[in-house]
């Protein structure tokens, strides 16, 4: 094992462990913190994998603002301390669809990959994430920015106060 | 390989002093700027000499105080706030270079790394404000949310737009890449980073979210003793990050009238300390933003001021 190994195993545990915490604590808004947790040991996985521009995109876009937006939401409309009983988990269908996804997931990748060994690709920096998306990528980057717009001017005209 | 470990662990030692000395310097700048500003004698006469003793007794006083945790308070998220609070401070210290190889740690995307960790500072704020169980803090947390979600977007873009210029995204590699005609080329860029930092570590007069004369202290109401000590620690980190990043995207960094080389990190500190100042100032001569007027701020002026800069940049890059 080397240090590589230990550092993505004891992340991949943590992320393991807070995403279990997120969907089983009753603590309403303490879900929304174990989430941090995951997404944190998640942008460390990136990490140790040396895709550095993933990495640190995880934590600017979804530590730092869907999370935060997700709270926000909990905090304005009802966020009770301490544990809330009335929970509205349908926990057999849940456990059901989240083993079912991760067993496929898993022999999905398992048998494409079985004992073949991969060389680790170049590190994942900006430069090299940069020429990808723009060299080699564009049309679909400019088919998902047309997407994107497309969601910000529909969220502007559903926010938009209604002229009478 | 021990010579790598011994000069990692160098490197981290003296991020960990500069994290420990400069926001209590600026604390210090702080106490006695404001008091000749405004004519106050209490920081004149602590500890006999220019009232030099003012943040020793400050933090005399903090820890005298007694420790109080609301009956109502979630206790475990109440007590990890601050510290979730003063984390990523404390890391971005890490990043920012002083002079032409002193930096803790040099990154190929040091400023992406640096804006994404500062964006997660709100966290430790939604934390205090929740987990007080206080109608106020609560409110402090929503308007601090709001107010830094954004904030954000002109924050990074006016960044984006000096890493553009620089065609780099690390902090050393903008530094050596900056002339000092880009005072002028990126002065509207310069302005809307200092104006959204300011509203980024809620200083005044972005303060809404702590408002004290209209809830109490915001999220920091039920906050005593040590703990509020480590609030106001980084408030005071954020008031050297936010300076010394001004300094390295906008004002040269470590270039000075001579002798980069050796005083490099002499000039560093300089305009560090300078734009800190700036920020002591701008606290002393401006009222609050209200909360309407903070949005609009942001998004009728900042973000436009930052996207035309973003054209501005990419003109004169085609052309040059």
């Amino acid at each position: 094992m080397t240090v590589t190994d230990v550092l993505i195993c004891a992340l991949g545990a943590l992320a393991l462990g807070s995403a279990l915490l997120v969907v089983s604590t009753r603590h309403v808004v303490r879900a929304g913190l174990w989430l941090v947790v995951t997404l944190g040991a998640l942008a460390g996985c990136y990490l140790v994998l040396t895709a550095e521009l993933v990495a640190w995109v995880q934590m600017l876009i979804y530590v730092g603002a869907v999370v935060v937006l997700l709270l926000f939401a909990v905090m304005l409309t009802r966020a009770p301390i301490g544990a809330s009983d009335g929970l509205d988990r349908s926990r057999w269908p849940a456990v059901l669809v989240g083993g079912g996804s991760a067993v496929a997931l898993g022999a999905l990748l398992v048998e494409a990959f079985r004992w073949s060994s991969i060389r680790p690709p170049a590190p994942g920096t900006a430069e090299r994430i940069g020429a990808a998306v723009f060299r080699d990528w564009v049309l679909p980057f400019e088919v998902l920015s047309v997407l994107l717009l497309a969601a910000l001017v529909g969220a502007i005209v559903l926010s938009a106060p209604r002229r009478s | 390989m021990g010579r790598i470990v011994i000069e990692l662990l160098l490197r981290v030692a003296g991020a960990l002093v500069a994290f420990l000395t400069l926001p209590l310097l600026v604390g210090q700048l702080e106490h006695k700027a404001m008091a000749h500003m405004q004519g106050r004698l209490g920081p004149m006469y602590a500890g006999g000499f220019h009232g030099w003793a003012q943040l020793v007794a400050d933090g005399v006083k903090f820890v005298q105080k007694e420790e109080i945790v609301p009956a109502a308070a979630d206790k475990t998220v109440f007590r990890l706030a601050p510290a979730a609070g003063l984390l990523p401070y404390l890391l971005v210290f890490l990043l920012l270079p002083l002079g032409p190889g002193l930096v803790g740690q040099a990154l190929d995307m040091g400023l992406f790394v640096v804006l994404a960790i500062v964006g997660v500072g709100v966290v430790g704020m939604l934390m205090a404000s929740w987990s007080s169980a206080n109608k106020y803090s609560l409110l402090g947390g929503l308007r601090g949310a709001a107010q830094l979600l954004g904030y954000e977007l002109p924050f990074v873009l006016s960044a984006a737009s000096v890493a553009m210029a620089a065609g780099t995204l690390s902090l050393p590699g903008i530094v050596e890449a900056w002339r000092p005609w880009w005072l002028l080329w990126q002065a509207p860029a310069a302005v809307v980073f200092f104006v959204s930092g300011l509203a980024e570590i809620r200083r005044p007069p972005f303060d809404m979210p702590i408002a004290d004369s209209e809830l109490v202290f915001g999220y920091l109401t039920e906050y005593t003793g040590l703990r509020f000590a480590l609030f106001l620690l980084a408030e005071y980190a954020g008031i050297v990050v936010v300076s010394a990043l001004t300094t390295v995207l906008f004002l040269g960094g470590w270039k000075g009238p001579f002798a980069d080389h050796q005083l490099g990190w002499l000039w560093t500190l300089v305009k560090v300390f300078a734009v800190s100042f700036v920020v002591i100032w701008v606290r002393v001569a401006y009222p609050r933003l209200r909360e309407d007027q903070l949005q609009r701020v942001c998004w009728l002026v900042l973000v436009p001021v930052a996207l035309a800069q973003l054209v501005l940049t990419a003109v004169v890059k085609v052309v040059l």
